[in-house]
């Protein structure tokens, strides 16, 4: 257990700025372990991990399956379609017979809000949060947040606004927390049928017009947006949603300055971002995806117990977590 | 109820408060033959009377809670009648309303003929019955009020669920005036709620969770005091919960509309910060609101605008609470705290005096829903409290007789309990419940 972070990754609120840092400056020399003809360094050689998903996930679920694998962990997918969870079992009693399998960390992703946490509190494992319902997504955060980071050299001072629907969205959450504990400015926009209430008290401002975000912000980190949201009467159409807000070629080439692009995937085009832009020059959208393994590979290790300035040393393939102590 | 006579019983000393009668005042209490007999200074002692010193303690009219959600028929692993009524002699209280939100639903005279007959084994608390508005609670058609207060309901509600047809409640109100019985109304437009599992507000938008907006209960309440002043009818709302709330059943009763009201003591605690890291003990319908919604609950209590305080006691297992907060059941147990909290927040914070609470947990209830009890003048039949108002003590949920433990209080220390309870004559609660292993 990395006294730095404590036991459990469930979201970027608790989190101090020091503590995001130490996880994006970890995640640097892991990124090169990507580039390798030989993607596998010994850090987590011998430890157990449980990938425990509640909710369907390809892009997540992978990504932190390449993490753990290049980490040289055994790993386990679990998912709930064809598990004892469809049988009824509650959640504590999974979690109860994970934790009787000797298992060292589980990440899962549930479609409740508070899941993790409460998934945390009853096991003595390692507990990463890979989403829970609308609450947080951390490691999806600290990768848009590493992404920026590399694009703009900073995150301090960075003007940042998340697009489309912020009030079923635990990308956005964590995005706030985030950024804000790390000195950006930070927007969001979109109808307010889909905008939480209290929004502003977290100290983020609410553009109604994409025009307006689009003039101020540096980078927009564009939302999906979930197609039941029409039918359960958030929006009219998607039609119109993509009339109104957008992000289009057309409105981006009105700003003074290019504006870098995000999206937490998986897309729908032309319904939340117009594809030239997905595709365009300024798109660090698979940027964000090659972050992902190197971030969560640096959770995993943290979590594990591993020392921020051995991770060199882990990927030279000379330390083990814990150093000596293993 | 034997028919044996037991011998009078003189409680000495005690300082007697009955608000009803605006008795505030050191004085004896003498029960005899279930009555009380006579209340008055330096009473003499009847041949063969237990005397009892009561000296530093309040002898009270006992506390009557008219929203208690007992779980038999249906589900007796988290409530029967028996056990309910057992914690709410703890609690102080000599009798209760049992709401019909059982399995099968309270929604004729029989099913309430069987609570009272429970109650009458129970020996605890006296219960009693709450008929449902609609057969099955099912928001559509009127169930029998004539029969089930024929056989003992003294009120209809379909708590649990709101009434939300408009046209159902004008007739549920018009009707029930027939029978001179109040329509208990949990005031809830289900289109807005839908989903909700707490306040809608700055700390569900923090957790994820969907909010319940405030306009939500609102709306009910409005249409409500409207249909009050439409039909005459008498409309009582639970557990109200918004600010909003309170300004509407003000201005409702400044025109008149017979609008009574009651409330809880985690609303009158409480705030939405308590669902922070997901406690589903915090989780109850209507949620846990703001600050300043407490203040003006706490308010409207004093100037009477809100009369009474009900526990809306909501068992529920164990399983059903360890769980994700979107998957847990609403609801929390209260009535083996609701005194000490009561006296805790309101009394010992300034809020009322404590002839004030005792108006809103006795006198006050029991006049709305026309129960016997709620005062001490000679004749009526004993039932009392001896409260010990200086005792503080530790909420500790594994000594409570309910068979249920989902309480938002565990662990807070609380000043004032129950020291003794007498129903018609009978001592039904007596000191320490259940002591602590040694």
């Amino acid at each position: 257990m990395s006294p730095a972070l404590g036991k459990d990754l469930i979201g970027l609120e608790p989190l101090s700025a020091d503590d995001i840092r130490l996880i994006l400056d970890t995640a640097e020399p892991f990124k090169e372990v990507s580039e390798r003809p030989i993607k596998k360094v010994p850090a987590l050689r011998g430890k157990t991990i449980v990938n425990l998903f509640f909710e369907a996930s390809t892009r997540t679920r992978i990504s932190f399956e390449f993490a753990e694998k290049r980490l040289s962990a055994d790993t386990v997918n679990v998912a709930a379609t064809g598990s004892s969870v469809q049988k009824g079992e509650t959640l504590v009693d999974t979690a109860r017979n994970l934790e009787a399998m000797r298992i060292d960390m589980v990440v899962i992703r549930h479609g409740s809000s508070g899941a993790a946490e409460f998934l945390g509190k009853r096991i003595r494992s390692n507990v990463i949060n890979a989403g829970d319902g609308r609450h947080e997504h951390p490691t999806q955060a600290l990768l848009d947040l590493l992404t920026l980071r590399d694009r703009h050299g900073r995150i301090e001072g960075l003007k940042v606004c998340l697009v489309g629907d912020v009030l079923h969205s635990r990308v956005a959450r964590s995005n706030i927390w985030g950024l804000l504990k790390l000195g950006a400015e930070v927007a969001v926009c979109g109808p307010h049928t889909l905008m939480p209430r209290g929004i502003t008290e977290l100290g983020v401002t609410v553009f109604s017009r994409i025009e307006e975000a689009i003039t101020w912000a540096d980078a927009l980190n564009v939302l999906r947006l979930q197609l039941e949201r029409m039918e359960t009467g958030f929006i009219p159409s998607l039609r119109e949603y993509y009339r109104v807000f957008g992000v289009t070629l057309e409105r981006l080439e009105r700003a003074a300055r290019p504006l870098t692009i995000m999206h937490p995937g998986p897309m729908n085009r032309g319904v939340e971002i117009d594809s030239r832009v997905a595709d365009g020059p300024h798109s660090v959208i698979l940027d964000q995806v090659t972050n992902g393994v190197a971030v969560r590979m640096a959770v995993l290790y943290l979590l594990a117990g591993g020392k921020p300035e051995l991770a060199d040393a882990a990927k030279r393939g000379a330390g083990a977590p814990g150093g000596t102590t293993e | 109820m034997s028919g044996e006579r037991t011998p009078p019983l003189l409680l000495r000393g005690g300082r007697v408060i009955d608000p009803g009668r605006g008795l505030d005042a050191v004085a004896d209490v003498l029960i005899d033959d279930r009555r009380i007999a006579a209340v008055g200074v330096g009473l003499g002692t009847p041949d063969g009377a237990t005397v009892q010193d009561v000296s530093g303690r309040v002898v009270a009219p006992g506390l009557v809670d008219v929203h208690v959600h007992l779980r038999e028929p249906g589900n007796e692993d988290e409530e029967t009648v028996a056990s309910g009524a057992r914690a709410a002699a703890v609690g102080g209280f000599t009798a209760l309303c049992a709401m019909p939100n059982t399995d099968p639903v309270t929604d004729n005279q029989a099913a309430v003929g069987f609570i009272l007959r429970q109650s009458l084994r129970a020996g605890g608390a006296q219960v009693h019955p709450v008929g449902a508005v609609s057969v099955g609670q099912r928001g559509e058609q009127l169930a029998e009020f004539g029969e089930m207060v024929g056989a003992g309901a003294v009120a209809v509600s379909d708590d649990g669920r709101p009434v939300v047809s408009s046209h159902l409640m004008r007739t549920a109100l018009e009707y029930a005036r027939t029978f001179g019985i109040p329509v208990a109304d949990h005031c809830d437009d289900p289109t807005l709620s839908a989903g909700g599992v707490m306040h809608e507000g700055l700390v569900a938008t923090r957790l994820g969770l969907k909010g319940i907006p405030a306009a939500a209960e609102e709306i009910m309440v409005a249409r409500d005091c409207l249909l009050a002043e439409l039909t005459g009818g008498h409309v009582h709302l639970c557990h109200v919960s918004t600010r909003g709330s309170v300004e509407l059943i003000r201005r409702a009763r400044e025109r008149g509309a017979r609008v009574t009201a009651e409330v809880t003591p985690h609303h009158l605690s409480l705030t939405h910060q308590a669902c922070e890291a997901y406690d589903t003990h915090a989780k109850m319908n209507p949620p846990l609101r703001e600050e300043a919604d407490v203040d003006a609950l706490r308010r409207a209590l004093a100037e009477g605008v809100i009369d009474c305080i009900a526990s809306d006691h909501a068992p529920h297992a164990y399983d059903e609470k360890e769980a994700a907060f979107d998957d847990a059941p609403f609801g929390v147990i209260g009535l083996e705290t609701a005194f000490g909290v009561a006296h805790t927040e309101l009394v010992c914070g300034g809020v009322l005096s404590l002839p004030a609470l005792i108006a809103r947990m006795s006198t006050a209830p029991a006049r709305l829903f026309g129960l016997p009890g709620g005062t001490l003048a000679p004749g009526v039949a004993a039932d009392l409290v001896v409260l010990n108002v200086t005792a503080r003590w530790t909420v500790d949920a594994g000594r409570f007789l309910s068979k249920s433990r989902n309480t938002p209080f565990q662990g807070r220390v609380l000043t004032g309990r129950a020291l003794a309870t007498i129903v018609s004559g009978r001592v039904v609660h007596e000191g320490d419940p259940a002591p602590g292993p040694a």
